[in-house]
């Protein structure tokens, strides 16, 4: 039997649509990875300087650096930095493990992004504080995709 | 009137024609991913350059030799080579890209396997290699015995191909410094291959480049390594003569 | 064959806080791209990064599928004492690669 072209075009649709059904972060997913990240306490704005491009030229590969206020001494430091995303597979990025050694709590790293979207920055203090950052980020579509 | 309006126009291009608007593809990109070329140690074309130094050092085949047994310091032996490819090749007889010179090399003179075009072997020789032309200028041979071929690269750059019915100079010449979606056109010179493309996540050559064109225009691809191939690389080089490679360059 | 790309400063004064750049070369594929063949390509990212002074850890990092193919990671630490910095990448299958590179501390 020959597959008409509607046909076709059906099971073209319904074969990518399958592999783009993958699960995607939400909001909701962002906020649970948030709070097993904080262990559910509070986090407020602030101390987090969030660095990360409003307008990217492809999702591929998106720069971003996190700075945050803080002495970095034995007994005021970050001991961790976490990255979370609502809008790809997963809504984890990374988390980052500084120690007083650190100098200075400053790191950077380049991200993949699905699609437009919050990106958010949580650092947490040796005092067991949550502090965070957000950012919007527009991703424009490549016009030259292969194949 | 008419041809008072033309005389207009010429007087204006010839002026900006001579003071050299070509770009490199450089020049129309974000500065985020400008600053991820200029950055050695943040380049990811970087990690292709330093495995290509060490396939350059290591024995290959059954001569057993490296590159370096018989072209010794890269930087010095190597510099200003890959701005002067395609070259035409005394033993076939035919025009040669750099990467079919490395082919040419492994196989006959260091008795190697033929390493595969766009494979991660060739892709870190090529890019070790072009390398060592970063911020000399393009410049192809005089050589008359390329001369058809140069010919036969200009005329696919223009010809009309595929179901979209474009040719390489309708974007590239005509609407170069506008936009297709949201990603600006560049002018199609071939400064930096190979590269890193984000969109590949990968370094890449120029012949993989065409193949996205050709296949985003909904063309026929020409096979890397073919006659069309280095016609159309040819061409572009000659085009593209006197701007400064950046191998490896990081283009979206 | 991987391979990194490492910076550390060649020299630096005792308490200097100095920035350390890494370029790890891996696919991290992400487990949720199609292959050619319709069916999806399996999973395989660095999942563990660490970063230890004279031996002991200033710096770690865990990566998720959201990290950009060939890692980049940039963080700093203060110059103590001259000696080793040895790097390591984890991927999900437990492999690990290793880089080392020295400081000069005066």
């Amino acid at each position: 039997m020959n597959t008409t072209r509607r046909q076709f075009s059906l099971l073209a649709a319904g074969a990518s649509f399958a592999l783009v059904a993958p699960a995607r972060a939400t909001p909701d997913s962002m906020k649970a990875s948030i709070q097993a990240f904080t262990g559910g306490k509070p986090v407020k704005e602030g101390r987090v300087k969030f660095d990360i491009s409003l307008l990217v030229e492809n999702g591929n590969s998106v720069p971003l650096s996190v700075l945050v206020d803080s002495p970095m001494t034995k007994d005021n430091h970050v001991t961790r930095i976490g990255i979370f995303n609502e809008k790809n597979p997963l809504p984890d990025v990374a988390i980052f493990n500084l120690t007083p050694r650190s100098g200075r709590a400053q790191i950077a790293t380049r991200m993949r992004l699905n699609d437009t979207q919050f990106i958010t920055a949580i650092a947490e203090m040796s005092d067991g504080t949550y502090f965070s950052a957000k950012s919007e980020v527009i991703v424009t579509m490549p016009a030259c995709v292969e194949e | 009137m008419n041809r008072l309006a033309y005389l207009v126009v010429i007087g204006i291009a010839l002026p900006a024609f001579a003071q050299d608007a070509r770009k490199s593809g450089f020049d129309f990109m974000g500065p985020d991913t400008q600053a991820m070329q200029k950055d050695d140690l943040a380049n990811p074309g970087m990690l292709s350059v330093l495995e290509g130094e060490a396939l350059w050092k290591a024995n290959a085949g059954t001569s057993q030799k490296s590159c370096a047994s018989c072209h010794d310091d890269a930087t010095q032996s190597i510099k200003g080579v890959a701005a002067r490819y395609p070259a035409f090749d005394e033993t076939t007889q035919a025009p040669l890209d750099l990467a079919g010179r490395i082919i040419q090399c492994r196989t006959e003179r260091q008795g190697a396997p033929a390493p595969q075009r766009e494979g991660r072997e060739l892709l870190a020789l090529t890019s070790y290699v072009a390398h060592q032309s970063r911020d000399l200028p393009i410049a192809p041979p005089k050589d008359a015995r390329l001369a058809s071929t140069r010919a036969q690269g200009a005329a696919l750059y223009s010809t009309r191909m595929g179901q979209l019915n474009f040719s390489c100079a309708q974007c590239h010449d005509d609407n170069a410094g506008g936009h297709l979606g949201a990603a600006p056109i560049p002018q199609a010179h071939p400064t930096g291959y190979p590269l890193y493309r984000l969109e590949w996540q990968a370094l890449g050559s120029l012949q993989r480049r065409f193949r996205n064109c050709l296949s985003g225009m909904r063309a026929e691809p020409i096979a890397a390594g073919s006659k069309e191939a280095i016609a159309l690389e040819l061409f572009l080089m000659e085009r593209a003569a006197g701007i400064h490679l950046e191998t490896p360059a990081v283009r979206p | 064959m991987a391979r990194a790309l490492i910076n550390v400063p060649q020299k630096s004064k005792r308490g200097e806080i100095i920035e350390i750049k890494t370029l790890m070369s891996h696919p991290m594929e992400t487990g949720f791209r199609p292959g050619m063949d319709g069916q999806l390509i399996p999973r395989d990212i660095i999942e563990k990064f660490v970063c230890t002074y004279n031996g002991e850890v200033v710096f770690s990092a865990q990566l998720h599928p959201a990290i950009t193919a060939n890692p980049f990671i940039s963080f700093t630490t203060i110059a103590t004492d001259s000696g080793t910095l040895v790097f390591s990448w984890t991927d999900n299958k437990g492999e690990t690669q290793v880089q080392t590179a020295s400081i000069q501390v005066e």
